[in-house]
């Protein structure tokens, strides 16, 4: 640490602070959070269009919305944030000067220039393509070169994080291996760096072919080398979010991951197989095999549903055996119902876990079947499980760290704490909400990106069972529920950085930030005591387990009525 | 030691896992295992698996077939475009086109019986989506995708269209009928 200058160390955390880097998380989260209010407002018209007693926009501002919709939150909003989170892995939690900080700006203008290109492409110049731009539809090119500048700039970001990594090792700011935190944000950045590649090796053709350089992008090939990006973007989240759940379990309860060995083994699955991630959005594709697509979407062995089904439960595992160990070790829950539940950050990263798993990830397993593809692909079910995973999985795992960083980088408090206290339940129950209910349209077969499924124009019209088109309308009212959770969220955030009370640089936060560590004597104790350390979570385990089989059996079931098909 | 400390021993990938672990570990690996293992064993004993058989084409091509096969066998036509309703025989080859913004032509299938249905796309990306039998294909241009279907139920059935193919996405609604 050559320049002691540039460091703080947190009063509230003890955490040591390299003021650049600092800035950079503010600039990046405050981009972040700037998304989520634009995205999730687009949102609220994509909504209430499906819900078909309210039918808000037209058919070509529908299209719109819904392609803005989902580039602004879930890539802008998503990735502005895992900018801030690969800053604060590497060079906060190693109490680390952070890697040519003046590059980092030169990044995040660049994305901000990208993602307003993007924005304006499908706005101003009709480029209403939705997310994954399918070619041979085409968008302006400077769709595709926003992305593209966005991109780019998330890039320098990973080399930077690495290369920090690389300055803490030779300035020996720890000793040993890195933490699990900054070892899963490790994965999380060479997953990145795989997927820009393949976006790259994609949308720079599709850019090309737009600028007329290129006669021609094969439709199969286009969505075979997409999805290579367009998944493996989602395993960069869930890698990015399970390092958070590690963290708050750290923060909230002192805990020590159950096992290094199983955490970091779990991350490493995470990567293993990357590239052929596509496979699971192609199982009704032409042109593929079935033996292609079982291998691949399986990862040889649904490798990366595993891992998860492991951090599922090291993750609140870990956080019991600090509980217990604390003195909290009566019955199977005592160390559940004596969490801090009020506290934003708790609250939301248990529904992030539990969304994440019951929601997202049954039903990820059951799109991610080869034949149960048959009955749900491009259904809204589709978008139901990934609001699931996206949304109450990583987006909830983001504000959730949110509440508990503002007071760190930004020196102010919370204003209006109880509604601090509100609103992950406001906006998770809402979204849960959006999540079962769209999976419950999109088993009776609605379809997914559809301005009008009353079909009044159509010279065919088909009628939907009226179960199918409540479900929308249920789906319409938690979309407004969660709305205003999510617009909660960013008002309380951006409330705090203008108003809340401002904290000198060594005044300590009104509430504890951290938890002090579980002692090796603690946690002794409890192997003393306990033959097993987390009953709690295998029984919450148990129960996950046996809705996934009896769900995965009943869709088979539902499947083997249809019409036969070979 | 905490998530956001080196691990307590530095040479963490040598100490041994708690029960409890290890039993959801197992439990998971198997449980992996199954979910793979349903795939093949559908191929196997299932009668619900999407086939393999691609071939490349033009629209120019498949249109050509495609018309072949509706100057044989229309029976009669349906709604104000006057659609031809297309009664193929038992087991026979039968082309269905995807274009901006119809599913052409109507077909009149058998109850019980079997078809080879070629199905492409003229232009985009489409999504056949028949409903409510709730099955779904993915329609690329330039692939000539022909699986055969064998339809359980006697009734009039909607081809919706479930991939965002433009502004007239959603008024791409097609006609299967099923009779005995």
């Amino acid at each position: 640490m050559s320049d002691s200058n540039n460091f703080r160390t947190c009063p509230d955390t003890g955490l040591l602070l390299h003021k650049p880097a600092v800035s950079l998380m503010q600039a990046y989260a405050v981009a972040a959070v700037v998304f989520l209010l634009i995205g999730g407002t687009m949102g609220l018209g994509v909504g209430l269009t499906r819900w078909p007693e309210v039918h808000l926009l037209g058919a070509q501002d529908f299209y719109k919305t819904l392609t803005g919709h989902g580039i602004n939150v879930l890539i802008f909003w998503i990735i502005f944030f895992e900018m801030a989170v690969l800053a604060f892995a590497s060079s906060t939690v190693l109490r680390c000067r952070m890697a040519t900080p003046k590059l980092s700006w030169v990044a995040f203008f660049m994305m901000v220039i990208g993602a307003a290109m993007n924005n304006y492409a499908v706005w101003e110049l009709n480029s209403a393509v939705m997310m994954t731009s399918y070619a041979p539809m085409p968008a302006h090119w400077s769709f595709y070169l926003g992305l593209i500048l966005f991109a780019v700039g998330a890039l320098i970001n990973c080399f930077i994080f690495l290369g920090t990594l690389i300055i803490a090792k030779k300035e020996k700011t720890y000793e040993g291996s890195i933490p699990l935190v900054t070892f899963g944000a490790l994965t999380a950045c060479i997953i990145a760096i795989f997927t820009i590649a393949s976006g790259a090796l994609i949308l720079l053709p599709t850019l090309l072919w737009q600028l007329g350089l290129i006669a021609n992008i094969d439709a199969g090939v286009y969505r075979l080398i997409w999805w290579a990006f367009g998944h493996s973007s989602q395993q960069i989240n869930v890698a990015a979010h399970v390092s958070i759940w590690y963290l708050v379990a750290t923060i909230m309860f002192g805990a020590k991951p159950l096992s290094e060995k199983v955490s970091r083994f779990a991350f490493l699955l995470y990567i293993a197989v990357l590239q052929i991630a596509s496979a699971h959005h192609l199982l009704v594709d032409p042109g593929v095999s079935a033996e292609w697509k079982i291998f691949n979407t399986s990862y040889a062995m649904y490798l990366a549903v595993m891992a998860s089904m492991v951090h599922g439960v090291t993750v609140p595992g870990a956080m019991e055996a600090a509980q217990r160990a604390r003195g909290y070790n009566n019955g199977l829950f005592e160390w559940l119902r004596k969490a801090p539940w009020r506290n934003p950050t708790f609250s939301s990263i248990m529904i992030s876990l539990f969304g994440f798993g019951f929601l997202g990830g049954i039903s990820g397993v059951m799109m991610g079947t080869e034949q149960l593809n048959l009955i749900i692909h491009n259904t809204v079910y589709v978008p139901g499980h990934f609001h699931a995973t996206v949304v109450l999985g990583t987006t909830m795992a983001f504000m959730g760290i949110t509440y508990w960083l503002v007071p760190i980088l930004f020196r102010r408090e919370l204003i209006l704490k109880k509604l601090c206290a509100m609103q992950p339940y406001v906006f998770g129950i809402g979204m849960a909400g959006v999540a079962l209910f769209m999976m419950g349209a999109g088993t009776l077969g609605v379809p997914r990106r559809h301005w009008d499924t009353s079909f009044t124009d159509t010279a065919f019209p088909y009628e939907f069972a009226s179960s199918a088109l409540s479900m929308m309308s249920l789906n319409g009212l938690s979309v407004v529920l969660a709305v205003i959770g999510g617009a909660m969220f960013c008002l309380l955030i951006v409330g705090s950085l203008l108003f809340g009370k401002k904290l000198g640089e060594n005044e300590k936060c009104s509430e504890p930030l951290i938890v002090d560590a579980v002692t090796e004597e603690q946690y002794a104790a409890l192997h003393k005591s306990n033959s097993n350390s987390i009953p709690g979570t295998l029984a919450l385990a148990g129960i996950f387990f046996i809705s996934f089989a009896l769900y995965y059996f009943i869709n088979w079931k539902y499947l083997a009525q249809t019409w036969g098909l070979s | 030691m905490t998530c956001i400390t080196p691990p307590a021993k530095k040479i963490w990938w040598k100490e041994p896992i708690e029960k409890a672990e290890l039993m959801w570990i197992g439990i998971v690996v198997v449980w992996g295992l199954i979910l793979t293992l349903m795939m093949p064993l559908w191929h196997i004993y299932g009668d619900q698996n999407l086939s393999n058989e691609t071939y490349r084409t033009t629209p120019e091509r498949f249109q050509a077939k495609t018309q072949e096969m509706v100057d044989q066998y229309t029976v009669r036509t349906e709604g104000e475009r006057q659609f031809p309703v297309v009664a193929p025989p038992v087991g026979s080859d039968v082309y269905m086109v995807a274009r901006l913004w119809d599913w052409w032509p109507i077909l009149e299938l058998k109850e019980g019986q079997s078809y080879r249905i070629h199905l492409t796309s003229m232009d985009w990306n489409h999504g056949f989506s028949l409903q409510p039998v709730n099955l779904n294909i993915q329609v690329l241009p330039g692939y000539e995708h022909v699986f055969t279907v064998t339809p359980n139920k006697t009734g009039e059935y909607a081809i919706i269209c479930n991939e965002f193919c433009g502004i007239g996405h959603h008024n791409m609604v097609g006609k299967i009928h099923v009779v005995n």
